[in-house]
């Protein structure tokens, strides 16, 4: 049995060659072209900035926020029940739904139900359980042709590289890269980059693929217990497309999507695309209840770990998560780091919460890839406590012994001397008579990480507290 | 010395404040320490220093090594248990008292007296005093830097993700201020990147991040950049002296104070 992966499945790291070397290599690499760092930056800060505007019209917002969390909450704990409610109710509609254990179990029924009508030619629309599950690897080595068709999710099918970000997957992308792409890809004119003439060559291309598709996969944002619909949110229209035109329609969704009615739908729809591009509502939100006429459709179920979670504390709140993507557009170190810095499906923030859940030490590296700003627990619709979640991680990281056993015990030797007030005023003098006395080149070295680009601190004469002790209280 | 302040406040009813002063601030930055026991006097409150105290524990908690922080813990809640009030010139050492601390020290006798009545300086002065006017000059232009801890543990200001009514601790009483000029970075309270150990080990994002606010606050004009976190500032102002950037960093007791007029 493969581990659990609660939806942050490894991948390769992008570009990266060799094992994921983890955070802080991976983004001193993407730093180290500081325009483009700061390019990446500016990108997802307008994003933000859309985002503030949006969530800024409705004067409910932080009522929303509350309403949502609240739900997510209840639907969690009482996840068996609605999910049951929810077969029940699909099935009287004509969908049939599958139950999968885990990723290869998910990746086996949908290439069962792609092999039992002899589809080759598949199309797909956003999921990143999909990308969790290892889906399109798994369907090509068996003859399958798959085609993302979000604009995002083909430019980096065409490149062999995951999704750097959940909901803007190219955004790491410049506009020229696509250019010369497209250019190899599509045959589009050499050197041309503007983005409108670009997207109609990739229109067209798709098309033809929408045309020639036997069926279509889609994600699923919400899935409604109580009438047993499935909710597809685009932009784009091609869960529509693909789904419109092949006789079957395959929709994969993780158990935590559950919502318990469709009047909830009216907290959630009016979060997500807020939160996620700061537009108040997707330009496509598509139900779908039952199959189409003549046509099927499936639902496949997957826990992939999800269970595992909702039995641990805290972490089982990171599973109300609705993948809008706007705790990584806040984060000021994945704005600057880039989502391969993270070498998870999902990364960001909440990619760092889920990335550990796949095993002890797992993506170690990650709760530590945050300064706590806590700006991601304030933009989260769901107001999941990310970055207490991420400190919640380093506990369990350093009592599992999977923390650097230098900084560990740098941080053990000053808590002994913190535990004394003598010598913490002695070792005290000693630093600052270090500062004083010693060359300043020697200190920056001896400074590491801190002297690089920092300089230290002038040191002063005396502390606070000899200053305090010496004046008798006034100093 | 006049009492200043909104509302009529009585010395002797003043309590006795013992002053938090952060580890690093007793030993880097005296002058801050001093700073805040002669603003705290100003308004009226008879200050002392516990002689006991050392550290929060804050970068043992923040590492996750929770078993070397708890003693810290611990020991704090011993020192301090016993004053009416506990102020500190840091939001990110009182945030670890009030929100860590019942995780580190659960069953201490002191943790709920401690953590109610423990503040960070301008929430102090601007919630308990309630001060509205601070006395005193700055004629500069100055960037406030807010810092995340006092920012969105403690709520110092309503930020800029939640759509709240919009309040500022921190800017209102440094507004008050006879000659100050008060400009704002575009992004208003983004991360400096320093977040303790990460300040190391993330050292690239860190630092590229340092820059950027550096970069915003000399675009918006600021001579001088203060803020409630020594922490922060020293990291800001470890870069900016590195690169010669010329800005003044300063802690916002120093600036409270009137001390560059």
């Amino acid at each position: 049995m493969s581990p659990p992966t609660v939806a942050a499945g490894a991948h390769p790291g992008g570009q990266q060659a060799g094992p994921f070397p983890g955070h802080p290599v991976a983004a001193a690499r993407f730093t180290a072209d500081v325009d483009r760092a700061h390019w990446h930056d500016q990108a997802l800060w307008f994003v933000r900035v859309k985002r503030d505007r949006a969530a800024a019209q409705l004067p409910a917002w932080e009522r929303l926020r509350e309403l949502a969390e609240g739900l997510k909450a209840h639907a969690l704990a009482n996840l068996a029940g609605y999910l049951e409610a929810f077969e029940k109710n699909a099935t009287a509609h004509g969908a049939v739904v599958h139950w999968a254990r885990d990723a290869q179990e998910h990746n086996r029924i949908v290439h069962e139900l792609l092999a039992a009508r002899g589809v080759t030619r598949l199309v797909k629309s956003k999921s990143m359980l999909t990308e969790e599950c290892g889906l399109n690897p798994y369907l090509e080595a068996r003859g399958v042709e798959v085609v993302d068709t979000d604009l995002g999710e083909r430019i980096v099918q065409f490149r062999h590289e995951p999704p750097s970000h959940i909901v803007l997957p190219a955004i790491h992308i410049k506009k020229e890269e696509i250019g010369e792409l497209f250019h190899q890809e599509l045959g589009t004119e050499k050197g041309a980059s503007d983005p409108k003439y670009l997207t109609e060559a990739a229109r067209g291309h798709l098309r033809e693929k929408f045309l020639a598709a036997q069926a279509g996969l889609t994600g699923v944002n919400f899935a409604v217990a109580d009438t047993g619909a499935v909710v597809v949110c685009t932009n784009e229209g091609n869960a529509d497309m693909g789904t419109a035109l092949p006789p079957l329609h395959i929709a994969c969704m993780g158990l935590e999507k559950i919502v318990p009615r469709a009047e909830d739908l009216g907290v959630f729809l009016r979060l997500l695309a807020r939160s996620a591009t700061g537009q108040a509502v997707t330009t496509y939100t598509t139900h779908f209840l039952g199959p189409k006429p003549g046509g099927e459709l499936h639902v496949v179920l997957v826990d992939n770990g999800r269970s595992a979670l909702l039995a641990r504390d805290p972490f089982r709140r990171a599973l109300a998560c609705i993948r809008c993507g706007a705790c990584m557009n806040t984060c000021p170190v994945f704005r600057r780091s880039g989502g391969y810095s993270y070498g998870t499906t999902v990364p960001g923030p909440i990619g760092s919460v889920l990335g550990p859940t796949q095993g002890p030490g797992a993506h170690a590296s990650l709760p530590f890839a945050s300064t706590l700003c806590g700006s991601c627990a304030d933009v989260c619709p769901v107001r999941i406590d990310l970055h207490h979640q991420l400190l919640a991680w380093r506990r369990v990281l350093v009592e599992g012994g999977y923390a650097p056993t230098g900084k560990t015990l740098a941080l053990r030797l000053t808590a002994w001397v913190f535990a004394s007030p003598w010598r913490f005023a002695l070792a005290g003098r000693l630093m600052r008579a270090a500062l004083r006395l010693l060359p300043a080149g020697l200190m920056r070295r001896l400074a590491g990480a801190w002297g690089r680009q920092r300089d230290l601190p002038a040191p002063p004469p005396e502390s606070f507290r000899d200053l305090y002790r010496r004046t008798n209280g006034r100093p | 010395m006049p009492l200043e302040g909104g509302e009529a406040h009585n010395r002797a009813a003043m309590p006795t404040v013992a002053l938090f002063v952060p580890c690093y601030v007793d030993q880097l930055y005296p002058q801050v320490a001093v700073a805040t026991l002669r603003l705290l006097e100003r308004h009226g409150c008879r200050v002392v220093f516990p002689p006991d105290q050392t550290c929060c524990g804050q970068p043992m908690s923040n590492a996750g090594q929770a078993s070397d922080a708890a003693p810290l813990a611990r020991a704090f809640l011993d020192t301090f248990a016993s004053y009416d009030h506990v102020v500190a010139p840091s939001g990110s050492c009182v945030a670890m008292v009030k929100h860590q601390y019942p995780g580190l020290a659960p069953d201490h006798p002191a943790l709920q007296k401690v953590r109610a009545s423990t503040f960070e300086l301008c929430e102090y002065l601007h919630d308990v005093l309630g001060v509205r006017k601070v006395e005193g000059r700055f004629a500069r232009t100055v960037g406030l830097h807010r810092s995340c801890h006092g920012q969105r543990e403690l709520r110092l200001a309503s930020g800029s993700e939640r759509q709240v009514p919009p309040f500022d601790k921190v800017k209102t009483l440094l507004g008050t201020l006879d000659g100050i000029r008060l400009v704002e970075p575009a992004r208003t309270d983004e991360c400096c990147g320093f977040g303790g150990t990460f300040a190391a080990t993330e050292e690239a994002v860190s630092c590229l991040m340092g820059k950027d606010r550096l970069d915003e606050h000399a675009k918006a004009g600021a001579e001088v950049i203060t803020g409630v976190d020594m922490s922060c500032l020293m990291h800001l102002d470890g870069l900016a002296k590195r690169e010669r950037r010329g800005v003044r960093i300063l802690h916002v007791a120093e600036v409270l104070l009137g001390e560059a007029a």
